[in-house]
C-alpha cells in the first residue's frame, strides 16, 4: 500500500472533477486530497465518499492566485515530510505549470498527463499518449520519492462505485516562499464554457467554415448540448479562430465523451489529438474524408445544411 | 544580454508513427526531423529581443542524436549566433534533458537573462523540461506565453490558461519563457542565413561532459503500441435534401439510445 496525495482545485462550489477521476482509481492505497484555498464542504463530503483520509485545505500570503514559484514552495513545504509516495493532479492549464516545478524541487521524476494507471503492490504503472495519441507506452516512475503525475482529466471516468473513508477535514497555513513572477491580472478569455482539454462534449469546425463568423452555426449547437467550441489547425491557420481553440498535435489533445466533427478532413495531427473521445460524430460533404474512418457516426452532407438540423432536433430532445 | 534558447527535434507531424520491433521505443529509421514547431516560436522572440538590445547573444541549445542536426542549423539560419549541441540517445526523459541543458549552459560561463523554449515537444509531450530546467536554473517561469512585452529588465508576459482566458504576469530577467503559437511569426530562415549559419560554431558535448549519467533516469518507458482502432462506424448519405432531416433524426436518436452519450 502506498501513501498517495491527491492535489485537487477548487472552483466554484466543488473541485475539478478530475480529482474524483482520480480517487476512483486508487482503491486499496492511503489517500489524503489537499488543495489550494478552501475545500467547500460539500466538496469534502464527496472527496470522503471517493475514499479520501484526510482533506486539507492549504492557506498563506500570495497564494489566492496561482503562480508556479509560489504553490510550488507552498506545497513544497505541505508535503515535507509527510512520506507520501506519490502525488497525483490532473493535467489541467494549473497542473501541468505546476507539477513539473514541484517534481523539479525534490529532484524527482513525474509521469505526464496519463490516461489509465494501476497501483499493483502499491507501485504506480500508468499508459499515456506519445506524439499527440499516434501511439500509447507504458510509463513508470523511479528513483527519489515523492513521484508526480498528472492524469487527463475525461480520460479515467466519474468512478461507478463508492470507497468511503474518514474524510477529516484540516487546515495547514503554509509559507509560499519566494515569488518572483507575480500575476497582476487575469484577462478572461471569451468563453465562460469549460476548456476544450476538459469538455464532455465539443463541437468542431474545419476549413469548410470557411469565415469566422459562420462559427455561430456551431456556437448554437453547443449551446444547446452544452458543449465547447474547437477548431481544426486548417481553420486557424486561415484566421477562423484563435489557437486557444485548436485541437491536434499543435493544439489541443482532447478526450470528451463526444466529439462532433464538422467540415474537417481529418489530417493525421487532427486525428493523433481527438481519437480518444468516446464517441466520434463526422459531416463532410466529402465521403472519402479520413475523418470518417474514426467516426462512429458518419455524415455525408453539407454542415451548413446538417449543423442547424441538428440544432433543432437536440433542442426537441433536450428542451 | 545572455539569451539562450532550447530546441528538441521531432517527428514531422504528418509522420505515421510504428512502434520498433521490441516496442522498446518507434521505428526513427524513415522519419522526417523538423524542429518542434513551438520552439519556432522561442526562437523568433529571441530574435526579436536581440534585435532591440545591442550586445545581446542567443544561444541555441539541443540535446539529442547527432544524426541530424536540422533543428540547430534552422535556428542558426533564422539567426542565432551559435549552438551547443549534447549527444544523447533519443530516449531521454524530461528530468535529464533539462539537466544536460543546465549543464550546457553552466558550461558556455554565461550567466542566462532569458531562457526561450516551446511549452510542449510534440513528440513525448510531457511539458515538462520548461518547468524543470527553471527550477534548476533557480529562476521563475512563465509557461504556454502568447504575450511578450520588455521594457528594460522588466517584462510583461501573458499566459494562456483555460478557455482562452490570460494570466499577466510580471516578472524581471532573469526569467525562462515557454512559448505557445501565437506569440509571433516565425521568420523563415533566408538563403544567406542558411549560408552564414554554416559557419557558425556549434560546441558539442557527451552526456558526460554535462554531469548527466544513467543515475539522472526517472521515467522508463516500455511496450509502445498502436492505439487500438475502433471498428468501422455508421455512416449516412444526407448530400440530398430529401435525406438530410431524416438522417440528422436517426444520429441524434442514435447518440442519445446507442453511444448514450446524450
Amino acid at each position: 500500500m502506498s501513501k498517495v496525495l491527491v492535489f485537487a482545485e477548487v472552483q466554484g462550489d466543488d473541485v475539478k472533477s478530475v480529482a474524483y477521476e482520480i480517487l476512483g482509481k486508487l482503491s486499496g492505497q492511503s489517500v489524503d486530497v489537499a488543495a489550494i484555498g478552501s475545500i467547500p464542504a460539500a466538496a469534502a463530503e464527496k472527496l470522503a465518499k471517493h475514499g479520501a483520509e484526510n482533506i486539507h485545505s492549504i492557506k498563506g500570503d500570495k497564494l489566492e492566485q496561482y503562480t508556479p514559484e509560489g504553490w510550488s514552495n507552498a506545497l513544497k513545504n505541505f508535503i515535507g515530510d509527510k512520506g507520501y509516495d506519490y502525488v497525483l493532479a490532473g493535467s489541467t492549464a494549473t497542473g501541468k505549470d505546476l507539477l513539473p516545478r514541484l517534481a523539479g524541487s525534490f529532484d524527482a521524476g513525474m509521469a505526464s498527463e496519463v490516461v489509465n494507471f494501476t497501483f499493483d503492490g502499491g507501485t504506480f504503472a500508468g499508459t499515456r499518449p506519445l506524439f499527440a495519441g499516434k501511439c500509447l507506452a507504458k510509463v513508470e516512475i523511479t528513483g527519489p520519492k515523492p513521484h508526480f503525475v498528472t492524469v487527463r482529466p475525461n480520460a479515467l471516468g466519474m468512478p461507478t462505485s463508492e470507497d468511503a473513508k474518514a474524510g477529516a477535514t484540516n487546515e495547514a497555513t503554509v509559507d509560499a516562499g519566494t515569488i518572483r513572477a507575480f500575476v497582476k491580472e487575469i484577462v478572461k478569455g471569451a468563453s465562460e464554457k469549460l476548456d476544450l482539454t476538459e469538455a464532455n462534449i465539443i463541437v468542431s469546425g474545419g476549413r469548410a467554415m470557411k469565415n469566422a463568423e459562420n462559427f455561430k452555426i456551431l456556437n448554437e449547437l453547443a449551446d444547446v448540448v452544452g458543449a465547447t467550441v474547437g477548431a481544426s489547425r486548417a481553420a486557424v491557420d486561415s484566421g477562423y479562430a484563435p489557437h486557444a481553440m485548436q485541437v491536434g498535435q499543435t493544439g489541443k489533445t482532447v478526450s470528451p465523451s463526444l466529439y462532433i466533427a464538422c467540415g474537417i478532413s481529418g489530417a493525421i495531427q487532427h486525428l493523433a489529438g481527438m481519437r480518444t473521445s468516446k464517441v466520434i460524430v463526422a459531416i463532410n460533404t466529402d465521403p472519402d474524408a479520413p475523418i470518417f474512418t474514426k467516426a462512429d457516426y458518419g455524415i455525408v452532407g453539407d454542415l451548413f445544411e446538417i449543423v442547424p438540423l441538428m440544432t433543432k432536433e437536440f433542442k426537441a430532445l433536450l428542451g | 544580454m545572455n539569451i539562450f534558447v532550447c530546441v528538441k527535434q521531432v517527428p514531422d507531424t504528418e509522420t505515421k508513427v510504428t512502434p520498433n520491433g521490441d516496442g522498446s521505443f518507434i521505428e526513427t529509421s524513415s522519419i522526417k526531423w523538423i524542429m518542434n514547431p513551438y520552439d519556432e516560436f522561442a526562437v523568433e522572440q529571441a530574435l526579436q529581443v536581440k534585435a532591440a538590445n545591442a550586445d545581446s547573444t542567443v544561444t541555441v541549445l539541443r540535446v539529442g542524436g547527432v544524426k541530424d542536426t536540422e533543428a540547430l542549423r534552422t535556428a542558426l539560419a533564422m539567426g542565432a549566433d551559435d549552438a551547443v549541441l549534447v549527444e544523447s540517445a533519443d530516449n531521454l526523459d524530461s528530468y535529464m534533458i533539462a539537466k544536460a541543458l543546465k549543464g550546457a549552459i553552466d558550461k558556455t560561463g554565461k550567466k542566462p537573462d532569458l531562457v526561450f523554449a516551446g511549452k510542449q515537444a510534440i513528440d513525448d509531450d510531457c511539458l515538462q523540461v520548461p518547468q524543470l530546467l527553471a527550477q534548476m536554473l533557480d529562476i521563475p517561469s512563465v509557461s504556454v506565453v502568447v504575450g511578450f512585452e520588455m521594457n528594460g529588465s522588466k517584462l510583461m508576459l501573458k499566459r494562456e490558461i483555460e478557455g482562452g482566458s490570460l494570466e499577466v504576469y510580471e516578472v524581471e530577467t532573469p526569467v525562462l519563457i515557454a512559448a505557445n503559437k501565437g506569440l509571433n511569426t516565425p521568420r523563415y530562415a533566408s538563403l544567406p542565413g542558411i549560408m552564414k549559419a554554416k559557419k557558425k560554431p556549434m560546441a558539442q558535448h557527451s552526456l558526460a561532459d554535462v554531469g548527466v549519467s544513467d543515475s539522472d533516469r526517472r521515467v522508463k518507458y516500455s511496450q509502445f503500441t498502436l492505439p487500438p482502432e475502433k471498428p468501422a462506424g455508421k455512416k449516412f448519405e444526407a448530400m440530398e435534401e430529401g435525406a438530410r432531416a431524416g438522417v440528422v433524426k436517426e444520429v441524434v436518436g442514435l447518440l442519445r439510445n446507442e453511444a448514450k452519450v446524450i
